[in-house]
């Protein structure tokens, strides 16, 4: 029971980082008010980016760095469509995400061709803080990205709430117009905000190529950003409550894995389902009574 | 010694000029208003001003320089601050951070912000609670956090954009004591306003605008108001008035003990109860955000009351569709214009909207039903557009026109107008005053919620108030008094004692 609870405490925490990277991404674009539906797809690129780049290179962390400057990139581009220009903001994010999947899928095939053993990477390993055999070993050891994921939600909760930054970008997000008269450029702030939320997914997706897999395949983010828009509701748009949504969503899914393996007479399906239900279930209690930044989807125009 | 001078402002919107060739000087130190009726072109010429207009021609000097100013950037870096009709707070950040915002820097020391809000509200008199989410405060106070913000960025100009039309008569008078501090602090104030007695309280120099052009600019001293109101309108006097008493002929319109749970941001209603009798307009006053536009929504059968009972007439109505509220006899001009009629239908379309059965046969629409009604209607209420013309492209008169001609012409047994004048020019709030007062005197029953109580006093026989949605006492008009109707906006509820003054009185 003891090696059961031990090891999934070490599961949830290695599977709540991607999602913590990206729900903390997300949380910079919504909260200066755009929903970035690319964040899927900016997983996915970053994933793809990470992997290659550390694959040719030989190095990780050169990988994960270039994953998150692409991810910057590509929130930038989204700022183009969807502060620049106002476009609709669901398309443009699902312009993103449909754009960077293919993107990466013919980029993919391009450098590495169709080989029969897909390429894989020898990934980042945990780090051994203490011996594997103590009892808090496996929980204690983990990546190095999981510390820096977990250190980011007190970091961006005083980003947000401690520096100028943030507070601009909080004003931005609840009204553009009383920011835009208090001499803020609107467009910038929203831009940098977009900027560093398209790092930390791209971030996010990297971690799953090169820690948890060594490897990039076609179902490698499998849906954790939509996740991740279904956290920041959940999180009630706070750095804070990101931990504890990334934490009930990994807990569940590194639940469903162990039972998966103990043999119940249960379709499969039935358990990968699980955290998504789970999520719905957050979702449905927590979400009636979220308040979501006030200008959230309303491009900015002055008159 | 001038403040600021604009020379020659040109600003075009499309085909309308809403500036032509304005010339405006503000001296250092006083208080100077910009009267006009709405559509006259104050606001587009301080906005210019503000940096949220770039205008088409003309220049403007501050402090005899001339200067350039694209944005509020470059116009708060110049010492010029507005307060704007629809306050630019972030209703949640706390008072200190929406003071900071804009300001450099880095890292933010909130203590030490609040302390400087606190200090700087103190040397000028106008107290405010530093910490406090700006969403909290009420709209007085949010006006006193928007006039420190702009101070506290040094400005040396104040343009103050109809700073009364949210406030309750005693806070009118608290922002004058601000005002006159600020004056004495050697800070120009720009005082945008359409109400002649403010302007005359208040204001060393007037400056009048009407259609675009600046047509006077008088010192206060030397002005009587009806000169100022003649150079405003062009004509001496203006205004629509009841007449007369009305014998009650019984109850048309009947409430007991409405009760509407409050939404998310906004207030409920509480044991409301009161009666509209036959040929009588019953006002409904109070500040913004009070449970007007609840108590609309409820006698429109747009929101379900929690309990309580409603009668039309001797008919029950609790809980009635807009539809059948309509059969029932209620006809409303509702808050929204906008959103009560449909922008890309035709003005005939929209005159039928609401009664499409009488206008159809097996389910097919008549058109030439629909053209007749349309033709009718838009000559009886004097709608200056088509029939085919699409609604989106009327005034707001006009559209105001066609909903008063939709929901007036089945001689509806009670009238619901809510805000039935609001952003209207004069003509046609004139109009729309005329028309409610015909229904008055056709017998109608006529609810009137306004937060114009200029507009209250001249056409309801009885007013209400209504404080947090709690319903403050019913007066007769010709006993009341603004100061009693403000104190009760305020809060404080009718003492039967009062009333008896008033009689008296």
């Amino acid at each position: 029971m003891e090696i059961f609870l031990v090891g999934w405490v070490a599961a949830t925490l290695r599977v709540a980082t991607p999602l913590i990277f990206g729900t903390l991404g997300e949380l910079f674009s919504e909260r200066s008010g755009v929903l970035n539906l690319g964040i899927e797809g900016t997983m996915f690129l970053g994933a793809f980016i990470g992997f290659t780049v550390a694959s040719k290179s030989g190095s990780l962390w050169l990988g994960f760095f270039t994953a998150v400057l692409v991810g910057m990139l590509s929130g930038w581009l989204m700022a183009l469509l969807a502060v620049r220009l106002g476009v609709n903001q669901h398309v443009a994010g699902l312009g993103m995400t449909l754009l960077w999947t293919g993107f990466s899928l013919f980029g993919f095939r391009l450098i590495f061709g169709e080989p029969k053993v897909p390429p894989s990477i020898t990934p980042f390993q945990s780090l051994s803080i203490l011996p594997d055999s103590t009892f808090l070993g496996p929980v204690i050891n983990q990546h190095g990205l999981t510390y820096v994921a977990f250190l980011l939600i007190p970091l961006t909760g005083w980003v947000l709430h401690r520096t100028r930054f943030g507070l601009n970008v909080r004003a931005v997000g609840e009204n553009p117009e009383a920011a835009d008269a208090a001499g803020l450029d609107v467009y910038q702030i929203r831009t940098l905000a977009l900027m560093i939320g398209g790092g930390l997914m791209a971030g996010g997706g990297a971690f799953l190529s090169l820690a948890q897999l060594g490897a990039f395949t076609y179902g490698i983010v499998a849906g954790r950003g939509w996740v991740c828009i279904a956290l920041i509701i959940f999180a009630n748009w706070r750095a804070v409550g990101v931990l504890w949504g990334a934490l009930i969503f990994g807990g569940v899914a590194a639940l469903q894995l162990r039972l998966q393996t103990m043999g119940l007479q249960l379709p499969y399906e039935l358990f990968l389902a699980l955290p998504y239900l789970v999520t719905i279930l957050a979702l449905i209690i927590a979400g009636r009574n979220a308040s979501a930044p006030a200008a959230l989807l309303k491009a900015y125009r002055r008159e | 010694m001038f403040a600021v001078q604009m020379q020659g402002i040109v600003k075009r919107f499309g085909g309308l000029v809403a500036n032509d060739g304005i010339d405006f000087e503000l001296k250092v130190g006083e208080i100077h208003a910009l009267l006009g009726e709405n559509g006259a072109g104050k606001t587009t010429l301080m906005r210019i001003l503000y940096g949220l207009y770039t205008p088409d021609e003309g220049e403007i000097l501050i402090g005899g320089k001339p200067v350039r100013i694209h944005s509020p950037r470059d116009a708060i870096r110049a010492g010029i601050g507005m307060v704007t009709q629809h306050f630019t707070l972030v209703p949640t950040l706390t008072v200190a951070e929406n003071i900071t915002l804009g300001e450099s820097g880095s890292l933010l020391d909130l203590q030490q912000i609040e302390t400087k809000v606190e200090a700087l509200s103190g040397r000028l008199g106008i107290p405010v609670k530093a910490g406090t989410p700006v969403g909290q405060l009420s709209v007085g106070e949010q006006q006193r956090v928007e006039i420190l913000k702009a101070l506290a960025r040094h400005a040396r100009v104040l343009i103050l954009d109809e700073p009364t039309a949210v406030l309750v008569p005693q806070e009118v008078q608290a922002l004058f004591e601000v005002l006159d501090r600020l004056r004495r602090e050697g800070i120009s104030v720009v005082f945008i306003s359409h109400k002649l007695h403010e302007v005359m309280t208040v204001c060393d120099r007037v400056t009048v605008l009407r259609d675009g052009r600046a047509v006077g600019t008088v010192e206060k001293s030397q002005t009587t108001p009806s000169e100022l109101a003649r150079l405003m309108v062009g004509r001496e006097t203006f205004g629509v008035h009841r007449q007369g008493e009305r014998p009650s002929t019984g109850v048309l319109l009947r409430v007991e003990g409405l009760n509407v749970k409050s939404r998310k941001g906004a207030v409920g209603l509480h044991h409301l109860s009161f009666e509209v009798q036959a040929g009588e307009v019953l006002g409904v006053a109070g500040v913004s955000g009070n449970g007007q536009a609840e108590l609309g929504e409820v006698l429109s059968g747009m929101l379900q009351p929690e309990s309580g009972r409603i009668w039309v007439g001797t008919q029950e109505v609790t809980g009635a569709s807009p539809a059948e509220l309509t059969r029932a006899g209620v006809g409303r001009i509702p808050e929204d214009r906008h959103a009560s009629l449909v922008g890309e239908l035709s003005v005939a379309d929209n005159l039928v909207l609401d009664q499409l059965e009488h206008f159809s046969r097996h389910g097919v629409l008549d058109r030439n039903a629909v053209r007749r009604n349309a033709e009718r209607l838009i000559a009886e209420y004097q709608i200056k557009a088509l029939p085919e013309t699409p609604i989106r492209t009327l005034s707001g008169g006009n559209m105001q026109k066609v909903l008063l001609a939709r929901s007036l012409s089945r001689n509806p047994l009670v009238v619901i107008a809510s805000q039935p004048t609001r952003g209207l020019d004069v003509g046609a709030t004139d109009y729309v005053r005329g028309r409610l007062l015909e229904q008055r005197a056709r017998g109608a029953a006529v609810l009137l919620i306004s937060e114009d109580l200029d507009e209250i006093f001249a056409l309801a026989d009885r007013i209400a108030v209504l404080f947090e949605g709690k319903l403050m006492g019913i007066l007769n008009t010709r006993e009341a008094t603004v100061e009693q109707i403000g104190l009760m906006m305020a809060g404080t509820p009718l003492k039967r004692s009062s009333v008896k003054e008033a009689d008296r009185g």
